[in-house]
């Protein structure tokens, strides 16, 4: 009970987290920013089917505007993101992948998959 | 021996059992989504606008029309299990935690039938 060098638990807020922790809570992130994208997409489609042209024309000005089009690009990297590592989870869970090395190289892998995705599509898509 | 009571049992602690169900769920809508989720992103980049009447048009045709219903019904899904971790795992109070998991159970319905009856108004 004495000892004074026992280990402790990580303090966040001096904690040097690991690629592999910024890696989780970004996956979490653009999920969480994905729903929001899916219920922008869910009330896009009921706009097209259900009200006027100006309705829906009011979701293409948005989107055609600087700050909807830097939406969507986000919304791109999101979902490359947790795209690519979606299927590096799914390597997890039939145990792939696990050893620290694969980790690392994987998350860095991931990363730049979805910059160079999002990059392709913004470029030929525009 | 036994060296527990089966007091947990009476009063109901431990695990809802059904933790394999949401995870079998999340990684099996994930695995549906992956063709899917290709498949929107090359549909709306191949478009030639993504104006209501360019977008309509292309929705009025039956198999985009099932692809974006299958792939919009598999991502509220999949994000509806999402949010459930993200408010059980940050809203503590557990009052506040069960009108969250009631409201989004319900967000997810709403939003499942608006994409089904929009996608048979386009097409019919």
């Amino acid at each position: 009970m004495s000892s004074s060098n026992r280990p402790t638990s990580p303090h966040l807020q001096v904690y040097k987290m690991p690629l592999s922790a910024k890696l989780s809570i970004l996956h979490r992130l653009t999920g969480l920013a994905l729903s929001f994208a899916a219920v922008i997409l869910v009330f896009w489609l009921f706009a097209l089917a259900y009200f006027s042209t100006t309705t829906s024309l009011a979701f293409y000005g948005f989107f055609s505007s600087v700050f909807g089009k830097i939406l969507l690009i986000l919304f791109t990297f999101a979902f490359f993101y947790h795209f690519c590592n979606g299927i590096r989870h799914l390597f997890w869970d039939i145990g792939k992948g696990f050893d620290l090395e694969t980790v690392n190289k994987s998350g860095l892998f991931v990363v730049a998959a979805a910059v160079v995705l999002t990059a392709v599509v913004w470029i030929i898509g525009a | 021996m036994q060296y527990r009571t089966e007091i947990k049992r009476v009063k109901g602690l431990g695990t809802a059992k059904h933790g394999f169900g949401h995870w079998w769920m999340q990684r099996l809508t994930a695995v549906l989504m992956l063709p899917l989720g290709l498949w929107f992103v090359f549909s709306l980049m191949s478009l030639p606008s993504l104006a209501p009447d360019a977008v309509i048009q292309w929705l009025q045709n039956s198999v985009p029309a099932l692809l974006m219903m299958l792939w919009v019904v598999t991502v509220v899904y999949h994000a509806t299990l999402g949010l459930q971790v993200i408010i059980e795992d940050y809203v503590h109070d557990k009052k506040t935690a069960l009108t969250l998991l009631i409201l989004l159970k319900f967000a997810m319905v709403i939003m499942i039938a608006m994409v089904v009856f929009s996608l048979f108004k386009l097409v019919l």
